[in-house]
């Protein structure tokens, strides 16, 4: 017996007699749009639904941004999840929009630094040559020093064998090269501007009547799809929801993710600034209120992320441009506190019984930063906190990047940790498929949150150690912070380790 | 066999009968999969109706299916009494993915049949990965879920479910290219007939997977004590020890039914991470590949 349904596609129902029993097949309800066969990509193409009427898609991706695309595109560069169908919901309108970055552009204050396993994992993804296009700037030397004159370290790339120790590279830029990449892959994918209002997902149940039609309410109310309401009125129904919103993320919060955490007593400046010569090294000098960091954006632009307690950031909002860039060359050279003379802890003959090769950086001088000469871009301050999901997974929905962790930025971490993420989540899903199971089940969720939990939560211990470590100004503790600059700039397997950690090559410190 | 090999061989396969030296173990293989994409198959080959009423002795146990009639709507409940079944269920699928990609290729139009399907945890991934897929059980509550499961999703729902079993299904004259029976073999009254009955349904040259518990003092410390009494993840009762079979018995059992196994793994708990995975240690879980030779 066969029978054809309306939009010609055959089926076949086939009844067998065993015995005193008599089955029937179920019709195989025509695939939609996560079909994996060729043959049907015909009608792939995206039906059109009505206004209000739900679409079905394999992963919902809540989230446009930087780590909610490099998502997109990893799904999209491996070969069993490239099939899958995605829908990406953000009311950002730059993602409809495409090069929205000018040359002639001045560098944006919101920048990242890329840490090498992050532009490995770029080059893997096939975004990393959009982002070779525009403004970007690696660096391979790196200079670390606080206000009380006792100590410095210079990391050079070379001491660890790397070409470079980062990039840095605009916000707008790795968003913009990220859009690009996955608009050029054959990722089916749907950008839905709007924002999320609602989010659920019911319990398991097998239907009770045989003869249901597996439409989308049908297999939402048995739990096989978690259902999205947006703002626009439309509803998105996934096997997965992924929740790359951010540190105020909707998806945490619809989901009941717990979160701990607290705020930094801490806001940060950050602005572009404009130097009378090009600047290839990255400088980060601890104040009493917080750190204050140099970075490198190409064209004798530089960026500036300068840490300090709220009641100052708002007067320095404020003040003129040219007493911010005053009290921004103080702060770099001398304000505060003096030079760093390498002869108070000794030349490193201390540590002349270590019988390791002395790193080419350690025989470097401390140098003053170059002087800033302009400034590029409006002054934006933003409050610093840490804040990190107790959870990472739950029944079909899963947290990356901001929205499962917030750390401090004195490291450069942040981003990377997110990359980290999608990269991670990606790989699970793959090997999900590849045996066969449902995307949206808690047990392979749980795997990535595994893996990526552990080294996660060690980078937000390691940052805010220090973070604690150098907001403190007591003699003794300056003492020890300045052996351990010493330490981290004479002793090369230290400081081999710290450039390996902090380039993402391992997930944990010193275990690997 | 020359005895310097054998003596080159791990501790325990020197005193091993023939049989198994001849057998790969996992880790000797190769560690890189063949990526197949899946495939959606939906070819189903046209079925014989024999409706000849069946003579062949059943091979099951009368108690063994009541057990599992009994926690039948369990199935799909996660966190229920089969919880270690689906905590098992990748690396199992990973076995068989592994061996019957290296044996026939990407699984699409591969005929299937899941012997002992249960509630269909092992026949729903098989269908997902392109396989048509024939589910049977002797138990009737076991096909209802599975059926009801499977229907919720497209690419599940053209999984053929039968209230059957084995031997039936041979009197039927039907035949698979791959014939999976997983954790049923510890169940059944007569196990060398029932592997009789899985090489019949078996096409020549197509692959038999069977696994099942071993026999073996560890096997008893785990599997049942601490498995059913200490932890009590499988209901107390759940297995007999006497039941299971080594994998010399099993590989002896399935040579005489002109099954060549070619390919064991072991199952390794790993409390620490709550994981299983593949590995040589079959002294406790373990799964055997083998194809149908003449």
């Amino acid at each position: 017996m066969c029978i054809n349904d309306g939009i010609g596609y055959k089926n076949r129902i086939v009844a067998r007699n065993f015995g005193s029993n008599v089955y029937r097949l179920r019709i195989p309800w025509r695939p939609f749009s996560n079909d994996a066969a060729s043959n049907l990509s015909s009608s792939n193409a995206g039906n059109p639904t009505k206004e209000g009427e739900g679409q079905q898609y394999d992963i919902a991706i809540v989230g446009g941004g930087m780590v909610g695309l490099a998502l997109a595109c990893s799904l999209a560069s491996r070969p069993l999840t490239k099939h899958l169908n995605v829908a990406i919901i953000d009311s950002n309108p730059a993602l409809g929009r495409n090069h929205f970055i000018k040359k002639e552009d001045l560098p944006d204050p919101r920048v990242s630094t890329v840490t090498p396993a992050t532009i490995s994992f770029f080059k893997d993804i096939g975004a990393w040559q959009y982002v070779e296009r525009h403004r970007h700037a690696y660096f391979d030397k790196m200079q670390v020093w606080d206000y009380t004159g006792l100590g410095y370290t210079k990391y050079n790339a070379r001491d660890a064998n790397k070409e470079v120790l980062g990039c840095v590279v605009e916000n707008k830029v790795l968003l913009s090269s990220l859009l690009s990449c996955v608009q050029d892959t054959d990722l089916q994918k749907k950008i839905y501007p709007s924002r999320l209002t609602s989010m659920s997902i019911l319990p398991n149940s097998s239907s009770l009547e045989e003869d249901s039609t597996a439409s989308e309410t049908v297999l939402f109310t048995h739990g096989r799809l978690a259902k999205l309401e947006l703002e626009d009125g439309h509803s998105v129904y996934a096997k997965l929801v992924v929740g790359a919103d951010g540190g105020k993320s909707r998806v945490r919060e619809l989901a009941g993710f717990r979160t701990t955490g607290w705020n930094y007593s801490q806001n940060a400046i950050i602005c572009t600034v404009e130097h009378a010569v090009e600047n290839h090294c990255a400088w980060q000098r601890f104040l009493p209120a917080g750190p204050i960091a140099l970075l490198p954006i190409g064209d004798k632009f530089s960026n500036i992320v300068w840490t300090m307690n709220p009641k100052e950031s708002s007067e320095f909002k404020s003040v003129t441009e040219d007493d911010f860039l005053k009290a921004v060359n103080h702060a770099l050279d001398y304000g505060y506190g003096p030079h760093p003379t390498s002869s108070l802890l000794g030349n490193g003959d201390i540590f002349s019984w270590f019988k390791g090769d002395i790193t080419m950086s350690a025989h470097d001088c401390f140098e003053v930063p170059p002087k800033v000469a302009k400034l590029a871009s409006e002054r934006m301050v933003f409050p610093l906190s840490l804040r990190h999901a107790s959870d990472y997974a739950s029944k079909r929905v899963v947290l990356i990047g901001d929205a499962a962790h917030t750390v401090h930025p004195l490291a450069g971490q942040g981003v990377n940790l997110g990359f980290g993420d999608a990269s991670t989540l990606s790989n699970i899903i793959s090997e999900g498929i590849a045996v066969g199971t449902d995307i949206g089940e808690v047990s392979l969720l749980k795997k990535y949150e595994a893996d990526r939990k552990p080294a996660n939560v060690m980078m937000m211990a390691v940052l805010d150690g220090f973070q604690k470590a150098y907001s403190v100004d007591f003699g003794p503790l300056n003492i020890l912070r300045a052996a351990a600059f010493h330490g981290a700039h004479y002793i090369s397997p230290l400081k081999k380790s710290i450039i390996s950690y902090a380039s993402g090559e391992h997930r944990l410190p010193l275990f690997s | 066999m020359a005895s310097s090999k054998l003596l080159s061989q791990p501790r325990w396969f020197r005193f091993l009968p023939r049989n198994l030296s001849n057998v790969r173990l996992f880790s000797d293989l190769p560690s890189q999969l063949p990526v197949s994409e899946p495939q959606n198959s939906i070819e189903s080959k046209s079925n014989n109706r024999f409706s000849k009423p069946s003579s062949t002795p059943s091979s099951l146990k009368e108690p063994e299916l009541a057990k599992f009639s009994a926690i039948a709507d369990t199935w799909w409940d996660s966190e229920g009494p089969f919880k270690p079944l689906h905590i098992m269920n990748p690396t199992r699928l990973a076995f068989i993915r592994s061996t019957l990609c290296r044996h026939f290729g990407p699984f699409e139009g591969l005929r299937i049949i899941d012997v002992g399907c249960g509630g269909g945890i092992l026949s729903e991934p098989l269908a997902r990965m392109g396989a048509a897929v024939t589910g049977i059980d002797a138990v009737e509550k076991n096909i209802k879920i599975a059926r009801l499961h499977a229907n919720l999703d497209p690419t599940t729902s053209t999984i053929e479910y039968c209230c059957t079993t084995a031997e039936k299904l041979v009197d039927e004259q039907r035949k698979f290219d791959a014939v999976v029976a997983l954790e049923v073999i510890e169940h059944v009254a007569d196990p060398a007939e029932f592997c009789k009955s899985l090489a019949a349904l078996t096409v020549h040259e197509g692959a038999t997977v069977v696994s099942t518990i071993n026999r073996s003092m560890r096997s008893y410390a785990t599997a049942i004590v601490a498995a059913e009494y200490l932890l009590q993840w499988l209901p107390k009762g759940t297995h007999e020890w006497s039941s299971f079979l080594t994998p010399e018995e099993l590989t002896m059992i399935l040579k005489r039914a002109s099954i060549d196994v070619k390919e064991m793994a072991g199952f390794v708990y790993n409390p620490l991470t709550g994981r299983w995975s593949l590995s040589d240690d079959i002294s406790v879980n373990f799964i055997a590949f083998g194809t149908k030779e003449n």
